[in-house]
């Protein structure tokens, strides 16, 4: 297939490409920690669950055939995961990031326990929309195959922001999240409400790992995750806390991830040791702008323990 | 009058101090026992599941561990970086801080203990050694400190903060050691320039594990005498029950905070520093090998406690030790202790909850 | 139906158990082994065996000794290269009695293969790639190692006839001398096909970055690269990502032809199996461990990968031409003059380096040809 190379055009193109190749696990993990910290808990588990459910999405796919169940396989193995963070956080005096270090070990261990016949065999992967087959280049085309799940993603983003704003599960959720006290004098169950609203951001979680092996870089190896899930949590306070936030904000960590090898490809081939470690600079740098000491963070559920 | 009377002598007082501490202790010690009994029956439930025989692999991990002095020194040299690693966790603990950025500061005081170790060659051994514990010692608390910088300064969450560190000193260590740092000469394995030989930290007398293992024994020695018996110590402890009630007593949050976090990158960085001068000679990719990361589990089954670390971390370097042996002999996955130590770090967690609630260790009376 | 299957996994269970139980009694699993006959052979891998890739192919010819008679093999992966690895050899020594160990990840070589060489002197170390050198080496250590470079000059000439766009790319994880050597070969493969043929290099940074790979293979193909090849420690993901855009593909380290049954060229395959079989078949008969073993195509190290559907019969022709000459020890890839990217001569006029020649073992520049800096 003949190709005109792009020279310095491809750059900006392959890091939208990689954007939206990239993002959509940041999407599906910040989403469902998203929720979870709207309740008022923080999962940093979910580096764990992200791999757990690329394995497990993984591995169902392979054995049954279907990538899609592979998929909902995934999301219910993070389900599980996030059930047991909230379950053992609602025990008093237990610290959520200190349950969330320990559930990000036992998932990445169980998952490369359970995983090692599957790094060889090939599944079935999931497929794409050729939403770029309008453009004549190749680039643009390869840039715009973009996969149904990035397209629930936004759905979903857009769902969410929508039930936080007006529906009453959104307000519980909220409520529970900013004052528990509150909450309790209305008679809602403060723990169940948190433990399912991480049990659901669990299988966001485990949803968006499944991508990773299913579709992008389409493979299960111990290497998948290099901290994906916990630059999603700290991608959801840069997003302040708002789902459409969370969805720009992916693709701009997804566009920083794919700015070395692009870079690389044109030529400019000194420091790509520091030109991978962009994505992590954004996000301490970000972080750095946009909190404060003194205030807390606007936007911030009342109950959550990280800006306390 | 009489209903007065009759109320026994010491109605209304509360139990002595002495049974308090003892009560305290007893809770100290059998919670976190508890815990780990019932994460080795909840391993055992999953390696049954699998098909294999529970009571193979706990005899397994006796024997890879425990069992003979091969064994024993497998595990002693497993536990000593982990000693070091966990304090750059503990300490900052005793502040209120949950940093976990001990691979970052790790790699780093290796890097600085490489590059300065090079720059004395020639020089007496011990003189090159001090040099290099220091430099290793200030690039590991510089970068923690930055942590708890950002966190005191900032408002950063110091857990996000400090691992997103560690991910970038990974990173500008890997540039230097392959970059500018690099040694011509280590063609296959890029690495920085080559410390003297006469430099290296030997083995203990008679022992096949290195003196790191007692830079780490006395590191927590002197932590623990720093938190339990200096008035700094007591301060930090105060800051990390209560900031606001620190700072309403004029206490110096911010010194303490980023000297908390100074003396656990310390701690870190002369990990660094002992895996260059113990074991590899110079910096390379082999320096990040995980200590940092297992460092954290240490310390928090270690309930962050120093003197608690060393027994700790024996045990999850024996753990680590019988990794091999679970491997050769029952064919189980490098992954099977990596499970293990995750259902440990969460029964240990869960327990939590039971400190000053189990019935077993009321006060009498309560 | 469930029923039966959570009664028939009890049942399994409590079996596993009660056998677990009686075979503790009758011989229990902590004792020292007594492979009594047998001749202990230890592997450790620094990844997991199954990886498509590096420790694959090691797998495969530790693997295949195990058909030996008399030979017991032990296996161990995952072993990081820090003192890991040194207390996972003398276990193996100590507690299982091998007599010859493998420890096939390069950075084991320095210092922990020779740490233990020294105290072991009864056992043999056979590294991986180490540059083992008289008078500085333990006499009980040895390396091997394999000129798949050859195979990748073989890889180049295919990729030269079948690229359009005469520009290839090549993911590599650091500019270490075998992966330069690599490059350098794949390019002058292909430039004897086309001269103005270029091959686009980007280094990843580490052994293993499946995401990385991935994106680096998709930034080469949206600058028009059309074939690719890699030297990373699992090629699947590349292999996969070329396959699903279209493009060509050479593989690496072991067989990934069923991965990308479309744009499959060819690949450079290690053949472990014939240094190791030489190595326990000396140490089981007691001759001097041959400290420096190095081969290629002739030799058997290495083979390359069957011609996939997309080669062209002149390419076959081609490369089979060449791949006979090498077989008998007859083509020379690096011969003067050669100029590295940067214009400099790095292989003077008249030189003609034999593949057995030390100095490509040391190799840091990239030829002209190929975009990219060491």
């Amino acid at each position: 297939m003949e190709s005109e190379a792009l020279g310095w055009y491809g750059v900006p193109i392959a890091v939208l490409g990689g954007a939206i190749r990239v993002s959509t696990p940041f999407l599906f993990v910040s989403l469902g920690e998203c929720l979870t910290e709207r309740s008022g808990r923080i999962n940093l588990g979910l580096e764990g669950v992200l791999v757990m459910g690329a394995m497990s999405g993984y591995a169902v796919s392979f054995l049954t055939g279907n990538a899609w169940v592979g998929v909902l396989v995934a999301g219910l193995a993070g389900m599980a995961l996030g059930l047991l963070h909230g379950l053992v956080c609602s025990l008093p005096r237990v610290s959520d990031i200190a349950v969330g270090i320990g559930l990000m070990l036992l998932g990445t261990g169980l998952a490369f326990f359970l995983g090692k016949p599957y790094v060889q065999p090939k599944a079935p992967t999931l497929p794409a929309l050729h939403l770029g087959d309008w453009s004549a280049s190749p680039q643009i085309q390869a840039a715009l195959q973009i996969n149904v799940l990035f397209l629930a993603g936004i759905a979903l983003a857009i769902a969410m922001a929508w039930a936080f704003r007006a529906t009453r599960w959104g307000l519980i959720v909220r409520m529970v999240g900013d004052s528990a006290d509150a909450a309790r004098a209305m008679g809602y169950p403060v723990a169940a409400v948190r433990t399912l609203c991480t049990a659901a951001g669990g299988f966001l979680a485990g949803v968006g790992g499944s991508f990773l092996s299913l579709y992008y870089p389409g493979s299960w190896n111990e290497g998948l995750s290099s901290g994906q899930g916990l630059m999603a949590v700290a991608l959801v306070i840069f997003a302040r806390w708002r789902p459409l936030a969370c969805f720009w904000a992916a693709l701009l960590f997804g566009g920083a991830g794919a700015i070395g090898p692009a870079l690389q490809s044109v030529g400019v081939t000194g420091g790509y040791y520091l030109f991978n470690a962009a994505p992590y600079v954004l996000t301490l740098a970000i972080m750095i702008f946009t909190s404060s000491p003194n205030r807390t963070l606007a936007g911030a559920p009342g109950e959550l323990s990280v800006t306390r | 009058m009489e209903a007065v009377a009759a109320l026994p002598a010491n109605a209304g007082t509360r139990a002595p101090l002495a049974s308090d501490a003892v009560r305290r202790a007893a809770e100290g010690l059998l919670i976190p026992l508890g815990a780990l009994a019932v994460s080795m029956l909840l391993f055992g439930v999953f390696v049954l599941v699998l098909g294999k025989d529970p009571i193979a692999v706990y005899q397994l991990i006796w024997k890879g561990a425990f069992s003979t002095s091969f064994a024993w020194q497998n595990t002693l040299q497993r536990a000593a970086p982990l000693i070091l690693t966990a304090l750059c966790v503990a300490i900052p603990a005793r502040a209120g801080l949950i940093v976990i950025g001990a691979e970052g500061a790790l790699v780093l005081g290796g890097l600085a203990a490489a590059v300065s170790g090079h720059l004395l060659s020639g020089h007496a051994p011990l003189a090159v050694q001090l040099a290099m514990a220091l430099a290793a010692m200030t690039a590991g608390a510089a970068w923690i400190a930055l942590a708890g910088g950002l966190r005191h300064f900032r408002g950063v969450n110091e857990t996000i903060g400090s691992l997103l560190l560690t991910y970038i000193a990974i990173a500008l260590f890997n540039h230097f050691v392959e970059g500018p740092l690099r040694d011509p000469a280590s063609l296959n394995k890029p690495s920085t320039m080559p410390i003297d030989e006469a430099s290296m930290v030997g083995n203990l007398p008679g022992l096949d594990v290195h003196w790191g293992l007692v830079f780490g024994v006395v590191f927590c020695l002197a932590c623990h005498v720093l938190v339990r018996h200096t008035v700094a110590g007591f301060a930090l402890r105060v800051v990390g029950g209560n900031v606001r009630a620190a700072r309403l007593a004029g206490l110096p949050v911010g010194a303490l905070i980023l000297g908390s976090c100074a003396v656990g990158g310390a701690a870190a960085g002369l990990a660094g520093m002992v895996e260059v001068a113990a074991v590899h000679g110079s910096a390379n990719a082999s320096l990040i090998a995980g200590y940092g990361y297992a460092g954290i589990l240490v310390a928090f089954i270690a309930r962050h406690n120093p003197l608690a670390i060393v027994p700790v971390a024996i045990l999850v370097g024996g753990i680590n030790a019988s990794g091999s042996i679970l491997q050769r002999r029952l064919d189980l996955p490098d992954a099977t202790v990596l499970v293990l130590q995750g259902i440990a770090f969460m029964a240990i967690l869960a327990a939590e909850t039971l400190y000053g609630r189990a019935r077993l260790f009321q006060p009498r009376g309560a | 139906m469930s029923h039966d299957l959570h009664n028939r996994s009890r049942r399994t269970a409590l079996k596993t158990l009660a056998a677990g139980a009686a075979a503790t009694a009758a011989s229990p699993l902590w004792l020292p082994r007594a492979f009594a006959a047998d001749f202990v052979v230890g592997v450790i891998y620094v990844g997991p065996k199954d990886d498509y890739g590096y420790s694959q192919a090691q797998a495969q010819a530790a693997a295949a000794i195990k058909k030996m008679p008399g030979v017991k093999v032990i296996e161990q992966e995952k072993v990081a290269e820090t003192t890991d690895v040194q207390k996972v050899m003398a276990s193996m020594i100590e507690e299982d009695g091998a007599k010859l160990v493998f420890p096939t990840s390069f950075g084991y070589f320095d210092p922990h293969m020779l740490k233990m060489a020294e105290k072991y002197p009864q056992v043999r170390f056979a590294h991986c790639g180490g540059l083992w050198t008289e008078g500085k080496h333990p006499k009980n250590t040895a390396s091997y190692f394999g000129y798949i470079d050859e195979c990748q000059y073989l890889n180049g000439v295919c990729a030269g006839h079948a690229t359009k766009s005469k520009k290839l790319g090549f993911i590599a994880a650091k500019p270490i001398p075998q992966v330069l050597r690599n490059i350098n070969a794949f390019t002058l493969g292909a430039k004897s096909v086309k001269p103005d043929i270029t091959t686009q290099v980007i280094f990843t940074g580490d052994w293993l970055l499946p995401v990385k790979e991935a994106e680096a293979a998709n930034s080469l193909i949206d600058q028009g690269v059309d074939v690719i090849t890699m030297h990373v420690d699992s090629p699947k993901v590349v292999v996969e990502t070329c396959e699903r855009r279209g493009i060509h593909v050479c593989g690496y380290h072991a067989d990934q032809s069923a991965l990308a049954p479309k744009g499959y060229l060819t690949g450079a395959e290690w053949n472990w199996l014939t240094p190791y079989t030489t190595h326990v078949k000396d140490a089981m008969a007691g001759k001097p461990l041959n400290n420096f073993l190095r081969g290629g195509l002739k030799e058997g190290f290495v083979k390359p990968s069957p011609y996939g559907k997309a080669v062209s019969e002149g390419a076959r022709k081609q490369a089979d031409a060449i791949k006979a000459q090498m077989m008998k020890g007859d083509f020379a890839i690096f011969k003067g003059e050669l100029k590295d990217n940067t214009g400099k001569v790095v292989v003077p006029a008249g030189t003609v380096h034999k593949q057995t020649d030390v100095v490509l073992e040391q190799m840091n520049w990239l030829v002209a040809g190929v975009i990219g800096k060491v």
